[in-house]
This record gives C-alpha cells, structure tokens and sequence, in this order.
C-alpha cells in the first residue's frame, strides 16, 4: 500500500476533503482526555487498595470486583452483600422514570414547537437551550431554594389554604427525580423537535380523511414519523440519567444514592480507589449494554419503518 | 335542481381567511353548488380562486364561516373530518411512508373496523382495479409517481366514499402520463359511478374530464355547465379568457347586429341567436376558429403575427387598435405573410355577449 502522502494519493483527493493530518487535534484530543483515563480507569480496578487510601497499590487483585457482590466482614469471611446491586438498581430506575416522564413532556411541547409558524420556531427553540446558558450545578441549586420547606411552592399552597404544614419535597426521590427531569428535558425535546420538524402534516390530514380520530392519527401516523427523534432522545436522556451526580447528591440529600455517588465517594470519602474504579467499569458496561440494545430497537424499527434507522440519529 | 336530489349539495358557503399582513382574503364568497349523483364534476379556476378551499370544506379540513353542506339531504358542515362519507386524493398523494403499499390501502378500512378477512380482499381488488397488483407489499417510496397516485387513488376508493374528492391530483405527473391518468380516473368513475369531484387549474383537463365543469374566479362560481357550453358559450370575459383563447370585442348591439370599432358592422345572424336581451354597449366573444382571415388588398387589418399550432395555424392581425385571432386548420390554406392585408369575418352563431 502507498503511503498516504504519496503523489497518487494527492492527486486522487477530491474538492472540499481535507488531508489526513487534519484531523489530527481530534485524534491526540480524544487518546489524551477520553482513552488513556478509560485505561488507567481500567488497570486501576484490578489494583489493591493503597495503605491510607488514596492512590493504589501495584499489586494485582480481583478484590474490587468481588466487592461489589460480597462483603468481607472483620474475620475474614465473605457474604453475599447485595448494597451495590440495589445502588445499580436505584439507578435504573431513576433513569427510566427521567426518561418516561421527558418523553411524556416532549412529545405535546416538540409537536407545539413543530406547527408554530417558522419565522417563530427559532426563537422558540432558541428558548429550549437558555438553562444551557447557565452551570448545571447553579441550576440545580436553584431548586434547592423552589422545593424547601420556605420555598415559593411551599409558601403558595399555604398561601391558598390548601396546606398547613408544608411538604416536605427536598431530599426526597421526588426532588431528585424533579432535577433529574429538568435537566434532561432539553435533551429529548431538540431531537424529537427535529423529526417533529420534518413531519408532513398533510399525513395528519389523510388520516383524518380515512377516518381515523386524533389518537389514532397521533399513535399510528404521528409517532412511528418522529420515532427517530424519540429513539435519539432516549439515548441522549436515558445514558447521562444512568450516571448522573448532582441531582441525587445535592436535591436527594444522598439519601437516594445513585451510582456516581458511590463511585465518588469511593475516591473521597470512603478512600478507595480500586473499587471506585471497578464500579466506574461497571457504569461504563451497563452503559454500552443500554447502548446496544437501543441500537437494536432503532434497527428494528428502522427496518419495520423501512427509512432513516440508527444512522439517521446519529 | 332539487337540492334533495344531489350527491353533494353546497348553499352559501362563505370562509375568510387572515393574511400575516392583517388583511382578510374571501377565499369562498356565498358558493352554492350542487353536484349530481354519479357524475364528475370538475372545480376549475386559477390558483387562489379558492376552489381548494371549497374542496378542503367538503372533506372537513376546513371549517366554514357559514354556509351548509349537505351529503345526500343530509348536512356534514358540523361533523369531524373523520365521520364524513367522503374521502380525498391528496395533490402530495399523502401516502404514510412507514406503511406499505397494502398497510396503506387497509388503514381507511380498519378505521371502520371492516374485518381483517375482508380487508384482505378489498385491498386485493383496489389494487387490482388502479393496476397495482402484486405491489402491496411495497413502501410508497420504492413506487414511481404515477404508481404512487393509483396507490392513494386505491386507497381512497376502497372505502367506497359517497364522494371522491380529488385536489390537483395529476399536477405533479408529466404530460404523457397525465392524459393516462385522465382517462383512467374517467373510467373508474364510471366503473365505480361514485361522485367524483376534481379541482384543477388545466382548463384542457377539466374539459377532457367533467361531466360539468364549475369556473372559480376570486372565491367565486362564475359559471356552471357542460365543457362544451362553458367553452362556446362563456357568460363573462373572465371565463371566455380563461377556457382556452378567446376574441373579446367591444361594440354597439342594435337590431341590424354589431358595431364594433374599426371592424365595422357585424351581421346579426353572426351572434348566438338568444343574446337579444342585450343591447346597447357590450363585450362579445369570439373562439379563433370561428375568426376568418381572407388575404384582401382593401382589408381592414394588417397581419402581425404567424404560427403553427399542432395541425393548425394561428394568425394574429390587427384592424387599428383591435386585435384579432384567428385559428385555422393550417391544410390547404394559403397562408398569409406578415404585414399582408386581410379581410375579417366570423361564423355564423359564433359571437356571445359576455359580462365584463
């Protein structure tokens, strides 16, 4: 094979197609920042722990994998500890009422957004992205103050009689799954908004005209044409809700660990890195196994839609 | 004609629309129509004359500011889109692209929750009858245009609507194809003697096609008939412009026949003999072919204009101020040259008063 600086090959390239070397930055970017701490990530939890905690020892050991199933009391005996399994659980579960709860919200907001008139959608959509505007953890803060005991909800609800006492939302899973929510949602509404955008709406007419009434032209017309974008938003809200941080830690008042708590606290608190490591492993599977398994929904989909599919989403 | 009587009866129908500009546009002003049982009727006018409006009304796509709309005696103006016995054939086909060519045609039947042993059959005949078969297992995007129009064709008919509407449904086919195409839906209307109601803007379609043809012009019917009568007998310069080409005079009527500036007296045997009514000042129409030109030293008019139109020739020439058309099969004529001087003459019966 010639090399790829080699005249033929100059000659060969067409218009507009860079050379090999532009995308270089790229390259060093993602083996510096992304690869080499996944690797380190990945020797480190099959380490042992270091004397006071923080570092490790180079010597090899599975130990961090079998924490996450047993637990090894005082005299040396193991038992099966199922903490972590729950945690993993927790977290599943977090994720998918996130994700449920932004699709229920993005299909009516996207199909509204879709149909105003196009010189008003920019701005609209515009308006969608304005909490990116601002740190996620000064947003999630910010709930702190609307959900707490003297926060506006609670002092409206005894305002108008409705309360006596006030309820208490923060540091609850509720107030977790609220900070979860609203900090996804933009995430599934801009890709639904996006095949929503796309839909011919004179498909919408010719169900009408067969005699179909509003939810059967919204369940068999509607969502099969912006199922790309609901797909694409899943992906995009589901993952990140797997892994998330702040909400649970500053809205659940760590009460409703979820597993980036624990993979924290692992390398703070708790002063063990190797096991943090595993535990990030194990994030980092679940999350590729969810990938999976979304890409072969899109394909089957895809394939039953017979058009756009998982390339289309991505 | 008695409304009772009529496949579809429409009665004033009015429907404003409002421009981005603040403006309103009358898109149906006060429209009555009434189309007879099994015939075709065809809405022609322009684009923005709101024979789409209309049609879009019919099917419930849009609702009336007044006005009724009766379905076989019985009104549908209140009813949703999807309980009305009328079905449409899109201008875009508006095929679901995530349905096959089958799923499709199926769809309109399941909404009427017609067994799926039945719905098999009739997707089959649909098929068959727009010359389909064997494609239902198809996505509409692996079809051709003209095979994407049979398939909503299919799929509107299969519901046996009491009304077919079809809005500009041969538009975006090529010529060729489109003369097919109209000889096709002739034959499946009278196959089927569903109503059919089709709104174009190609006068030559509506005059191939309609069994009566109803002439729009700025939300409003200017003219109901027959093509024939429509085409020789316009009632307004708007219609005798409109259908085809058309000579529109200016003159004098009396009892002798038409003065008409710098042509001179027309006889009055030359006029359609009902069109005593009028007189005084008035607008009469002239088709080409009725117009002819016999080359003439001491004529009143100069040749201008000479061309070959299909087997015939057109001759433009003007007496003055007046410009004249004429139309004649090109065989066995001497033809004129520019700047010849002709002499003008019409047919007998060939002359209407029209409104202007």
């Amino acid at each position: 094979m010639k090399a790829p600086w080699s005249a033929t090959a100059r000659q060969r390239r067409q218009a507009g197609q860079g050379s090999w070397w532009s995308g270089l930055p790229g390259v060093v970017y993602l083996i510096a920042l992304v690869l080499l701490p996944l690797i380190l990530i990945f020797i480190y939890s099959f380490l042992s722990r270091a004397k006071l905690g923080v570092g490790v020892k180079w010597q090899f050991t599975l130990t961090p994998y079998t924490e996450l199933l047993y637990s090894e009391s005082l005299s040396g005996g193991r038992s099966f500890d199922p903490t972590y399994l729950q945690i993993i659980a927790n977290s599943f579960w977090y994720a998918i009422i996130t994700s449920v709860v932004c699709l229920a919200l993005s299909i009516p907001i996207a199909m509204w957004l879709a149909t105003r008139p196009p010189e008003r959608r920019t701005a609209l959509v515009f308006a969608v992205t304005i909490p990116f505007w601002t740190s996620l953890l000064i947003r999630t803060y910010s709930f702190i103050i609307i959900l707490n005991d003297n926060g506006p909800i609670n002092g409206f609800l005894k305002g108008i009689g409705i309360i006596d006492e006030p309820i208490a939302m923060l540091y609850t899973p509720f107030a977790t799954v609220v900070g979860l929510v609203y900090t996804f949602l933009p995430f599934m509404i801009l890709p639904i908004y996006a095949s929503a955008e796309r839909f011919d709406f004179r498909l919408a007419e010719a169900a009408y005209d067969l005699g179909a009434a509003k939810w059967t032209v919204l369940r068999r017309v509607v969502l099969p044409s912006i199922r790309p974008g609901i797909i694409a938003g899943m992906v995009l809200v589901f993952i990140p809700a797997l892994g998330s941080y702040l909400a649970p830690e500053l809205l659940g008042g760590g009460k409703t660990s979820m597993i980036a708590n624990v993979i924290a606290a692992q390398f703070g608190a708790s002063r063990n890195w190797p096991f943090g490591a595993a535990l990030s492993v194990l994030l980092l599977v679940i999350t590729l196994l969810v990938l999976v398994v979304f890409a072969v929904v899109a394909k089957r989909a895809s394939r039953a839609a017979g058009r756009g599919g998982w390339e289309a989403l991505i | 004609m008695d409304a009772s009587a009529s496949a579809l009866s429409v009665r004033d129908v009015t429907k404003t629309f409002h421009t981005p500009e603040g403006g309103l546009v009358h898109a149906l002003d006060s429209v009555s129509l009434d189309i007879a049982e099994g015939s075709f009727m065809v809405l022609l006018g322009p684009s923005g004359c709101g024979k789409t409006t209309l049609l879009r009304c019919i099917a419930g796509l849009e609702s009336p500011d007044s006005g009724q709309i009766a379905l076989r005696g019985q009104r549908i103006d209140d009813m949703p889109v999807w309980r009305r016995r009328v079905n449409t054939v899109f201008q875009s086909y508006a095929l679901f692209p995530h349905m096959t060519v089958a799923q499709n045609i199926a769809f309109g039947l399941q909404m009427d929750k017609v067994p799926g042993d039945i719905i098999k059959v009739k997707v089959e005949e649909s098929l068959d009858m727009v010359h389909l078969s064997g494609l239902g297992s198809r996505k509409p995007s692996q079809l051709s245009g003209g095979q994407q129009q049979r398939v909503a064709l299919a799929r509107a008919l299969a519901k046996e609507p009491e009304v077919l509407l079809l809005d500009e449904p041969l538009s975006a086919l090529d010529l060729k194809l489109r003369r097919g195409m109209q000889s096709e839906l002739k034959r499946l209307q009278r196959e089927t003697s569903i109503t059919f109601v089709l709104v174009t803007h190609d006068q030559d379609e509506a005059m191939a096609m309609g069994d009566q043809v109803a002439v729009f012009n700025a939300g409003r019917i200017v003219q109901v008939g027959e093509p024939r009568e429509v085409y020789l007998r316009p009632r307004s310069r708007f219609v005798a412009d409109f259908i085809g080409e058309a000579n529109v005079l200016t003159g004098v009527l009396d009892t002798f026949g038409l003065v008409v500036e710098s042509l001179g007296l027309v006889p009055r045997d030359r006029l359609i003999a009902d069109t005593d009514a009028a007189s005084g000042r008035v607008h009469v129409a002239v088709r080409p072919e009725n117009v002819s030109l016999q080359i003439d030293p001491v004529g009143t008019a100069k040749v201008t204009d000479v061309s070959y139109v299909g087997g015939d020739m057109r001759v433009e020439a003007l007496a003055s101020a007046v410009s004249i058309v004429s139309r004649v099969p090109s065989q066995g004529v001497q033809p004129p040259r520019i700047g010849d001087r002709v002499s003008i003459s019409f047919a007998e019966g060939s002359l209407t008063v029209v409104a202007d």
